[in-house]
């Protein structure tokens, strides 16, 4: 029978089908951070349990971790927040204590964990993948069954290397045409959210496919899969082909010799059938996309960069006008008010969202030879590891980013929530590459806009929103 | 885990959609390695009218009177009325951690994050999903009855309002046995270890570099 990418990797994993409809899946990759993981290593101490199967996991400190080379100089124990440096100190301490392997705070390896993973080839075609965090739906784009998990489900993991799962329906958006010059994957997938908003995809393993999808490189393709949250859906898919095998060999967790043949060989399966029956389909035409910016609360309140803040007058019903109403208030945003109009305090260029290699190429291209407006309190670029930030450097990007006034730091995921000390303050606008508008997210108060790599470089450049196609 | 069986809890309604994580634990909160004292800071921003941090003693900061979880009348609540997509956004379990050391022990929506929807349960806290017309409608009872209470039946899968009016939810089976048991789900799993293993057995002959 044809079976979705979502269907193959189910059935590959499936360890037991229960008669109460739950099913017993078996997780081959576990990421750890020290944010979501305390607690986890506490519940195995407290029951005697050991991990099941160590050289599954891997971890690495990246919410809390300050990114100044100065605070970064002593490393855990130069983290200023004291109640931060105990939560580092007790991932290292835990990671030691039950033999996990771990990038620590200096290590060039360490970084946000949706960069390292795929960095190092921890992550692989075919796999399924956990972490306590909702963007590990990033990994999809390996064609690898991936999604975030909860603190009690982490030590599941820890204890058992499964996880007890119901199947998701399967949902496909189809990208087909070109995009336009200075559109992006965030673009593309800020799209879609605006198109079937942040519950859209609640219940599905959502696959993104079509002709714009597959000339994406893998840094395009994770940032679409790692957005598939803000839709609502756990899992992001993208299929495995040449690009997912030519950006994983040779790294330092990928097979090799003739395991990488016999990987090969099945790596090329991961694909849905061609007549593979999904339970709901959305199309897109890649061409008609233009840049994005969020001007809400949510990330489903996105429209095109020339396109006006809306009237809450003209909402579809009373629970969106009341939450349009509250989302405006919050944003200190008119009705009607010209998306290009917004005035910016900071820009933040990072995340798990857009910090890898050709984000920071992309911003570089905008900035360079330009100047940060001498209206913005701080424009950020916080590479998404040790080793983007090598690369970086290697090809000058660094020198382009200060010379045109930004600051150039260390790795972590930074202002993206603002759990170190890089945050917005009270009623600032942020032009962010993040991926959440929440309130307060970047800071108490923060106002966030969530945009690609390219759009946020122009934005620090003029100080307010431009539509960088123009610029290229 | 607490055991859930029955509650007539006092109502409390947070009439807002996309209730995201972030709202219901601000990521300062979220360095602590403890998995309890979440509770004082449990929808901090609309709660408070200063900028909360961890480890502060909250009873003298400023209340925003305006919030629903600060009128008197909701003191004590055990049940929260909300809106569609609860729980969306980050996977934090400090969320349902929150929701539970504040004193709720039920949560009635028209729909959940997938996410939160997992990780609620585990920590004895019911979810309970509501078509969005009775969800209205209950709106404007509680709002309209100070005092107002339901009774949650898990057992039978009833919530009952004060006027004798019976409405049934929908309930995954083995998340219904583990929470009117108390149950882990790590000591379940751990009975199919022999499965496991031969599953791992089977697959290391198929993909072996993931066993390496």
């Amino acid at each position: 029978m044809a079976q979705t990418l979502y269907d193959k990797l189910w059935d590959a994993h499936l360890v037991k089908q229960r008669d109460d409809g739950t099913a017993l899946i078996y997780i081959d990759r576990h990421l750890l951070h020290e944010v979501t993981s305390p607690q986890a290593f506490e519940g195995l101490r407290l029951a005697g349990r050991k991990p099941w199967r160590l050289s599954a996991n891997l971890a690495t400190p990246d919410h809390n971790v300050p990114t100044t080379v100065k605070e970064r100089a002593q490393g855990v124990s130069g983290i200023e927040d004291e109640i931060s440096r105990i939560q580092v100190q007790t991932l290292d301490d835990n990671c030691e204590a039950f033999g996990i392997t771990e990038f620590k705070i200096n290590d060039i390896r360490q970084g946000i964990v949706h960069v390292v993973g795929p960095e190092q080839g921890a992550t692989l075609p075919g796999m399924t993948l956990v972490c306590g965090d909702s963007h590990t739906a990033t990994h999809g784009a390996f064609a690898a069954l991936a999604h975030g998990v909860g603190t009690s489900e982490v030590e599941h993991v820890l204890a058992t290397q499964c996880l007890i799962q119901r199947k998701m329906k399967n949902l496909l958006i189809q990208v087909d045409g070109k995009l336009q010059k200075g559109v992006t994957a965030k673009d593309i997938v800020l799209a879609v959210i605006g198109e079937i908003g942040t519950a859209g995809g609640t219940g599905y393993a959502m696959e993104f496919a079509g002709s714009a999808i597959s000339e994406l490189s893998m840094e395009g393709r994770m940032t679409i899969c790692n957005m598939a949250i803000e839709a609502g859906a756990r899992v992001g898919l993208v299929a495995c082909d040449q690009t997912t095998l030519d950006y994983v060999e040779g790294r330092p967790f990928a097979p090799k010799g003739k395991e990488w043949e016999q990987a090969v060989t099945w790596w090329k399966t991961l694909h849905s059938d061609a007549d593979a029956k999904f339970d709901k389909v959305v199309k897109l035409d890649a061409a008609k996309i233009e840049p994005q910016v969020s001007w809400g609360t949510s990330p489903e309140m996105v429209g095109s960069v020339n396109s006006l803040v809306p009237d809450p007058a003209k909402a579809a019903d009373e629970n969106q006008r009341k939450s349009w109403e509250s989302a405006l208030n919050y944003m200190g945003l008119q009705a009607n008010q010209a998306i290009t109009d917004i005035k910016l305090d900071r820009v933040f260029i990072g995340s798990c969202t857009n910090s890898r290699i050709e984000d920071l190429r992309a911003a570089a291209e905008v900035a360079k030879g330009r100047k940060v407006a001498s209206t913005l309190m701080q424009a950020l670029v916080v590479p998404g590891s040790g080793l983007v930030k090598k690369q970086a450097e290697e090809e000058g990007l660094d020198k382009i980013f200060i010379e045109a006034g930004f600051e150039w730091r260390e790795p972590g995921c930074s202002m993206c929530l603002a759990m170190n000390a890089d945050k917005l303050g009270q009623g600032e606008h942020c032009a962010s590459t993040s991926n959440r508008n929440f309130e307060g997210r970047q800071g108490y108060g923060g106002r966030t806009h969530l945009v690609s790599p390219a759009m946020a470089a122009a934005a620090a450049i003029a100080g307010h929103f431009v539509d960088v196609r123009e610029w290229s | 885990m607490q055991k859930f069986t029955q509650l007539n809890g006092l109502v409390a309604p947070l009439d807002r959609a996309n209730v995201d994580t972030d709202l219901i634990i601000p990521k300062q909160f979220l360095k602590s390695i403890k998995r309890t004292g979440f509770g004082p800071n449990l929808f901090d921003e609309l709660r408070y009218l200063d900028e909360g941090f961890p480890g502060q003693d909250a009873t003298n900061r400023p209340l925003n009177k305006d919030f629903v979880l600060n009128q008197p009348r909701y003191k004590n609540s055990e049940v929260l009325l909300s809106r569609a997509n609860f729980g969306c956004g980050s996977s934090r379990e400090h969320a349902p951690w929150a929701l539970v050391d504040y004193g709720f022990r039920a949560i009635i929506a028209p729909s959940f994050a997938d996410i939160f929807f997992n990780n609620a349960p585990k920590n004895g806290l019911l979810l309970i999903q509501l078509d969005e017309a009775t969800v209205e409608r209950l709106f404007k009872e509680v709002e309209a009855t100070e005092g107002y209470k339901l009774l949650v039946d898990l057992p039978a899968q009833t919530v009952t309002t004060p006027s004798g009016e019976v409405l049934s939810f929908e309930m995954d089976p083995f998340r219904k046995h583990c929470l009117i048991e108390g149950l882990d789900d790590i000591g379940l799993t751990l009975k199919d270890a022999a499965d496991i293993k031969a599953y791992e057995e089977a697959r290391a002959k198929v993909t072996p570099w993931i066993f390496a």
